[in-house]
C-alpha cells in the first residue's frame, strides 16, 4: 500500500509542475534567483542520489562492485558515449567484478 | 519567430518553402533522441522490478510519472526502505524543472489553453531539449510532438519488458543491474556540473546524502542533501555583494 501512495503522490505532483510551467504566464519564475535555484537543484539531488545508490546498502555504507561500475560509466562520459552505452558499461562492470569476486 | 528562423537546427536542414528547417529532417532529429531515450526504459523496468515493486506499479510509474530520474529517485528510496511521502518528496524535488522547461516551451508551442493539459505530461528534458533546438513554430511544433510520442511509446513498452524480463531472471543485483539507477543519475547529472559553483553543489550533496544516511531515516538525507543548491546559492551571493562593495569603495577612493 506505502508504495502505491508513493506513486500516487509522485504522479501526481509531477504532473502538477508539467502543466503549471505551461499554464503560468511568463515572466511569473523568470527572476534570475528563481531560476538559478530550479538549476542547481536537480544538481545536488542527482549527485546525492548517484553517490547514495553506489555506496549504500541500506543504512550502512559499503565499498562493493558497483563502485567499479559507476567508475565506468564515469570513463563512458568522458569519452562521449551515448546514454544506453554508459549505462550498459555500469551494468556489466558490475557483473564481471561480482562474478569474479564470488 | 522571424528572429528565429536562421536555420539553428540541431543538424542543418534541407530548406523548407518558408526558410525553416524542412520537416523529415525534425522528425529525424526527434526520432533520434526519442528511440534512444525510449529503450533505457528497460534498464528503469529492471531497476524497478528488482528493487521490490510489482510489474503494474513499475508501469504505472512510467505511465503516469513519465520523467525518468525522478521514476528512478521514487524506486531507489523504496528499495532502500524510506517513508513512502519523502520517497515521494525526493521525486517530486527532481521533477520541478520540468516547470521551468514548460515555461520556455509555452512562448515557443503557443497552444491553446485546452490542449495544455495533454501536452503537460510530455513537458520533459528531452523534448524540452529537441523543441529549442528549432528554428520555427512549426517545426518547435513538429520536433515536441515527434520526440513525445515516439519516447511516451517506446518508454513504457520498454518499461514493461524490463519488468517482465527482471522476474524472469530473478536477482537483477547477480546481472549488475543494480549499477543502472546510479549511472542513469552520473550521465543527467554530468552536462549539468560545469562551473565552480556546480561543482561546490554536487560535492557538499555527496557529503551530506552520504554522511547524513546512518543516522537519519530513509528518503530524508536525499532532501536535508538538496540544500546544499539554496545555501551554496546564499553564500556565493553574499560573496559576490561583499566583492561589489568592495569595488565601489575602491572606486570612490579614486
Amino acid at each position: 500500500m506505502n508504495v502505491w501512495i508513493a506513486i500516487g503522490v509522485t504522479a501526481v505532483g509531477c504532473y502538477a509542475v508539467k502543466l503549471i510551467g505551461l499554464m503560468i504566464p511568463a515572466g511569473a519564475l523568470e527572476r534570475p534567483l528563481v531560476q538559478r535555484l530550479a538549476a542547481l537543484l536537480p544538481v545536488a539531488l542527482l549527485a546525492a542520489l548517484t553517490a547514495q545508490q553506489t555506496f549504500a546498502d541500506g543504512r550502512l555504507l559499503v565499498l562493493d562492485a558497483r563502485a567499479a561500475g559507476l567508475a565506468a560509466a564515469a570513463v563512458a562520459l568522458l569519452l562521449r558515449a551515448p546514454f544506453l552505452l554508459v549505462v550498459a558499461a555500469a551494468v556489466l562492470v558490475t557483473a564481471g567484478v561480482r562474478v569474479m569476486t564470488g | 519567430m522571424a528572429g528565429r528562423r536562421d536555420g539553428r537546427g540541431l543538424r542543418a536542414g534541407v530548406p523548407s518553402g518558408g526558410g525553416g528547417k524542412a520537416d523529415a529532417a525534425v522528425v529525424r532529429d526527434a526520432l533520434g533522441v526519442g528511440v534512444a531515450v525510449g529503450l533505457s526504459g528497460f534498464a528503469f523496468g529492471v531497476t524497478s522490478a528488482g528493487s521490490g515493486l510489482t510489474v503494474l506499479q513499475t508501469c504505472a510509474l512510467s505511465l503516469l510519472v513519465f520523467t525518468g530520474a525522478s521514476q528512478f529517485a521514487l524506486v531507489g528510496a523504496l528499495a532502500g526502505g524510506g517513508n513512502p511521502f519523502a520517497a515521494a518528496a525526493g521525486a517530486f524535488f527532481l521533477g520541478v524543472r520540468n516547470a521551468f522547461y514548460g515555461l520556455r516551451l509555452s512562448q515557443l508551442l503557443a497552444l491553446p489553453r485546452a490542449v495544455r493539459p495533454f501536452a503537460a505530461q510530455w513537458v520533459i528534458d528531452e523534448t524540452t531539449a529537441v523543441a529549442l533546438a528549432q528554428p520555427t513554430r512549426r517545426s518547435v511544433r513538429i520536433g515536441f510532438t515527434v520526440t513525445g510520442l515516439s519516447l511516451y511509446v517506446l518508454w513504457n513498452l520498454t518499461t514493461l519488458l524490463g519488468a517482465l524480463g527482471a522476474e524472469a531472471i530473478g536477482d537483477t543485483d547477480a546481472w549488475g543491474l543494480d549499477a543502472a539507477g546510479p549511472a542513469v543519475f552520473l550521465a543527467l547529472l554530468a552536462p549539468m556540473v560545469r562551473t565552480a559553483l556546480e561543482r561546490v553543489v554536487a560535492g557538499l550533496a555527496v557529503v551530506l546524502g552520504l554522511g547524513l544516511l546512518p543516522v537519519l531515516p530513509g528518503g530524508v538525507p536525499v532532501l536535508v542533501a538538496a540544500l546544499a543548491a539554496p545555501v551554496a546559492l546564499w553564500v556565493d551571493g553574499r560573496r559576490r555583494v561583499r566583492t561589489e562593495a568592495g569595488r565601489d569603495v575602491a572606486e570612490e577612493k579614486r
